[in-house]
């Protein structure tokens, strides 16, 4: 009886080690202490009617922001325990472990989840939330195509987060195989634990969204563009953002089927991928890279698009060869799913296969150099501003320029053989991930802070921010490339001192601590922005000079983003919309603006749920959590009530009121404030927060 | 800045020296050839890297806002070369790496035998948790994570694996790696130059025991590698189909250790019990 209601979960599944205690009560304590905050000033109804069931994409944006920021600081905190181990590996133990102060296990868990978290939870949620708020804006569109699979695609990305997360509290583990659970290491053989189930059904859960998420922006992109605005007119940031999506569309059902493949292995005892019975653990490395060499792309295409705005931008100057920048953003796209094998040249698959794959890698960096050269040419005779964003692009060439050498290295097959699967490779794909990825998400952010927010970014210590990144980014990975030169393979819980990489490693500890005071320079940014937002309010909507639609509302844009939409007629057609003296007058319209609903939170809930019954063989809940699913879709799917209509005397109140708020607001004088200003008036402010408690005691 | 880079540098040199640097310590034929390639791609790459690296930081100098003097043209339409400028370099780069790639990966395949004066020898390499198992089925010998070769001998590792996820040969003294993989052979071929021990090791995770699935390999003369195989004989471990099956169990951190083989085809057991309907059920299969 207990098997049938409680599957296989049993009381040793709960938290007995200093880790998973640790994470339980990290997860539970957050959510506990969000909550009291909501109920204690009565935010619960505003925070669900306003945000959760939000169908509004920038909303939806901005919830990515957060939950992506969260993962960050949450894989950030795996790489450094990751560093710390392997500063620390020759040495005698600590922590009851015989080398560092983890157990391989353990260590090979927490590198496995760094790299999922980081490529699935935090690269992919910023990027669906820039293209969720910025492509919507760019191309004059109200909203998407299918505002309900939006939010549907949210709450299932949601429900990967959690699902990565859980093994804390229940479990105790997660797949010790590395980021894309290698077959057959990942078959029951030999990783019994639930590790791999949570990382097969996290996965799954959010893989789904990202499809539902991809459909639905290529239909936003192909159908919903403003009147005039060709496919040839579009913003930069929109054709990397329909690339990226359009390979979504092309890549993820693979994901989706690979992973059930490895679930028929392991639940159904098929034989797909095990060592026996004809299993042929080959053909899942094949299916898993056919997915994941594409996905990076998936990742910097709408990169490649946030620095092509942010560099005509801050170049004043249009962008140089728009038609090469497309071509090249299509060939990246076409090419990435034809170059997969090289991320196993080393299995043996002979000479032609090796060299075939060697000159499609060569081929796939073509189109990547034009566009670096379209942006040289753009900023000749400009006139650059060394704002937040440049800066973060500048960065970003330094670095990927490093990575994609190394890169063309690596698929040179016979140098590949010995640079395989060491810490080289992964100094290699960290230079471009993180230099180009990474640096296109932060430049993106400060770009459009102001258009999200309202106000603009705290400069100073941005750019404190920005230096931290570079100098430990330097400190963390040039001495990566050497252990791997030297010989050093990748995820390595411990070492021989007399191999003497021990300095090496102990840098890049070193230098994750300076990214980590990066990141907190980061949040520091936001915060003090907040703090002087009456400072560097952005009245105008338009506080870089920008080219493109999204800079056309105000800052932020009312939920139907632009009262009128214009007739576009030209690129950049903000920019050529000021030269010819303003925005045309138009009539306002009725704007049919979609209800919020909570479908979506309830549909990925079941699909939570059925996920988490297969974790535990919880046979009864797997039933459940599908039939709710179903329940849900066909209610959903009867509802025809989900749009009303806001007339177009409601809109001119509301562009009214909003004009009157924006001319009686006045800019307070100042400067951006520094570092040291934020921690005095921090520290000011705690101290004031234990003088009070302590006038309570007196009384 | 220049000077923070130049103390950089010299730091890591300073670490760097007197350790093995295995990737350019090249002891063997193919890490020679391996090494000429690695260098020969980054030389061609830095003919447009570096132009292209310093036209990008000297354009973002030049033209920077406080610069007043540099022209400034919002509007400005690029000339006619630049399309076929910006296409054609870095195509006729890849063209040329491509054009020294394909015979590369053809000649270094590392199942192509190696040509040499000297006769070569085959060794069954088979991947196990967590350790490594050398066969030689022509001296009638076994070793585990201990192999020894001839010097200027080319040597064709026959790599399977049992009982084990996917590993990864590598010795980056002699040359590239290649997986083992169960029910499935990969053939590589190596040849040792200079003799000297060297480490090798799994470079694939394949579990708990990964980090400590290392052997030596001691590259030797010809009639040292004749001592050591006389020698091994003589110590009397026995490895027969019975003591595989205990030597098969996972196990970590293992030390080096040496058999005489009685059984001439337990490297094809190895190899076809994965193999068909008619497995050997006897061998631990699940």
């Amino acid at each position: 009886m207990k098997e049938f209601w409680l599957g296989r979960l049993s009381l040793h599944a709960l938290p007995h080690e200093w880790f998973t205690i640790g994470g339980t009560i990290g997860f539970i304590l957050m959510p506990l202490v969000a909550l009291a905050i909501l109920i204690r000033i009565k935010g619960w109804k505003w925070l669900w009617g306003e945000w959760l069931t939000s169908v509004d994409p920038k909303k939806i944006g901005i919830m990515y922001f957060i939950v992506a920021g969260f993962m960050l600081l949450r894989g950030g905190l795996d790489a450094l325990m990751v560093w710390l181990q392997q500063a620390l590996a020759p040495s005698t133990s600590v922590l009851g472990a015989a080398h560092g102060y983890l157990s391989s296990d353990h260590f090979q868990q927490i590198f496995t989840a760094h790299g999922n978290i980081m490529v699935f939870f935090v690269a992919m949620g910023f990027v669906f939330g820039l293209i969720n708020y910025i492509v919507p804006l760019q191309i004059g569109a109200r909203d998407l195509a299918s505002p309900f699979l939006n939010t549907l695609g949210f709450w299932l990305y949601v429900g990967g987060v959690v699902m990565v997360n859980m093994f804390f509290g229940l479990g105790g583990e997660y797949a010790a195989t590395g980021w894309l659970a290698v077959a057959p290491l990942s078959e029951t053989q030999f990783s019994p634990g639930v590790g791999v189930d949570y990382w097969i059904w996290s996965l799954q859960i959010s893989g789904i969204g990202t499809t539902l998420a991809g459909i639905n922006f290529i239909m936003t992109i192909l159908k919903m563009r403003a009147p005039g605005m060709t496919l040839w007119k579009m913003p930069l940031f929109t054709w990397g953002s329909l690339c990226s999506m359009l390979m979504v569309v092309a890549i993820f059902p693979l994901l989706t089927a690979t992973l059930f493949l490895m679930f028929f292995d392991r639940y159904l005892g098929m034989h797909f991928f095990t060592t026996a019975l004809g299993g042929n653990a080959m053909m899942y490395t094949n299916l898993i890279w056919m997915w994941g060499h594409p996905e990076v792309y998936v990742l910097v295409l709408p990169a490649f698009g946030v620095f092509s705005e942010v560099v005509a931008t801050f170049s004043r100057k249009r962008i140089a060869s728009y038609t090469s920048q497309v071509v090249g953003m299509l060939g990246v796209t076409l090419f990435a799913l034809s170059v997969w094998l090289h991320h196993f040249f080393t299995m043996g698959a002979g000479g032609d296969v090796n060299a075939f794959f060697g000159v499609m890698t060569m081929v796939i960096a073509v189109p990547t150099s034009v566009l670096v050269f379209g942006w040289i040419a753009t900023m000749h005779k400009g006139r650059i501003r060394f704002s937040v964003p440049m800066l973060w692009f500048l960065g970003f060439i330094g670095i990927f320029a490093l990575g994609g050498i190394s890169g063309v290295v690596l698929a040179v097959p016979p140098a590949d053989f010995q640079l395989h699967n060491s810490l080289f490779l992964v100094a290699h794909f960290h230079s471009n991930v993180i230099g180009g990825v990474l640096f296109g998400i932060f430049a993106g952010i400060n770009y459009w802070f102001p258009k999200i927010a309202g106000f603009r970014l705290n400069e100073r210590i941005g750019k404190n921010a920005f230096w931290c990144w570079i100098v430990g980014f330097c400190l963390s990975f040039i001495p990566m490339y050497i252990l791997g030169i030297m010989g050093a393979t990748r995820r390595l819980d411990h070492y021989d001192a007399s191999t003497g990489w021990q300095p090496f490693y102990i840098m890049m500890f070193i230098g994750g601590l300076v990214i980590a005071a990066g990141v907190a320079l980061q949040i520091i940014q936001v915060i003090a922005s907040f703090l002087q937002k009456r400072r560097l309010a952005d009245l105008t909507g338009d506080p870089w000079d920008g080219r493109t639609l999204e800079w056309a509302t105000s800052s932020p844009p009312p939920s139907y983003n632009l009262a009128a939409i214009p007739e576009v007629t030209t690129r950049d057609a903000f920019y050529e919309f000021k030269n010819q003296g303003g925005l045309p007058k138009t009539q306002y319209e009725d704007i049919r603006v979609p209800y919020n609903t909570a479908s979506g939170i309830y549909i990925a809930g079941f699909a939570f749920a059925t996920c988490f019954a297969f974790v535990w063989h919880i046979i009864w809940l797997v039933v459940v959590g599908i039939l709710g699913i179903i329940v849900c879709v066909i209610a959903r799917t009867f509802n025809d009530n989900i749009e009303y209509t806001l007339t177009a005397a409601e809109v001119e109140k509301i562009e009214e009121d909003r004009k009157k708020r924006t001319e009686s607001q006045v800019l307070e004088d100042g400067e951006d404030m520094s570092v040291w200003e934020f921690m005095k008036i921090a520290i000011v402010w705690a101290l004031g927060l234990i003088g009070f408690k302590r006038r309570v005691h007196g009384n | 800045m220049v000077l923070a880079l130049l103390g950089f540098a010299l730091v890591i040199t300073l670490l760097l020296r007197g350790n093995n640097i295995a990737l350019f310590n090249s002891k063997g034929t193919i890490a020679h050839d391996q090494r000429s390639l690695m260098v020969a791609t980054v030389a061609i790459l830095m003919l447009i890297a570096i132009p292209a690296l310093f036209l990008f930081f000297f354009t973002a100098w030049k033209y920077r806002e406080s610069n007043t003097h540099a022209k400034h043209d919002p509007d400005s339409h690029h000339g006619k070369l630049l399309v076929p400028f910006i296409w054609l370099a870095p195509a006729s780069i890849a063209a040329v790496l491509a054009v020294m790639l394909w015979p590369a990966a053809h000649k270094l395949d590392p199942k192509v035998a190696i040509a040499a004066d000297a006769k070569p020898i085959t060794i069954q390499v088979v991947a196990m948790r967590w350790k490594w198992l050398f066969i030689y089925p022509e001296q009638h010998i076994a070793s585990v994570n201990f192999v020894q070769i001839p010097v200027h001998t080319p040597v064709a590792f026959e790599l399977t694996a049992d009982e084990a996820p996917m590993s990864s040969f590598w010795i980056p003294n002699l040359g590239g790696q290649l997986y083992a993989m169960t029910g499935h052979e990969n053939k590589i071929n190596l040849m040792g130059n200079i003799p000297g021990d060297y480490t090798g090791s799994s470079a694939e995770i394949n579990g708990a025991g990964f980090a400590d699935m290392k052997f030596t390999t001691r590259v030797s003369a010809q009639d040292a590698f004749d001592a050591w195989v006389s020698q091994v004989k003589q110590k009397g471990n026995i490895l027969d189909i019975v003591s595989y099956q205990q030597l098969v169990q996972p196990s970590q951190n293992n030390p080096a250790s040496s058999y005489s083989v009685t059984q001439d085809d337990l490297y094809d057991t190895v190899l076809m019990k994965y193999m068909g309907p008619g497995m050997n059920m006897d061998m631990g299969m699940q």
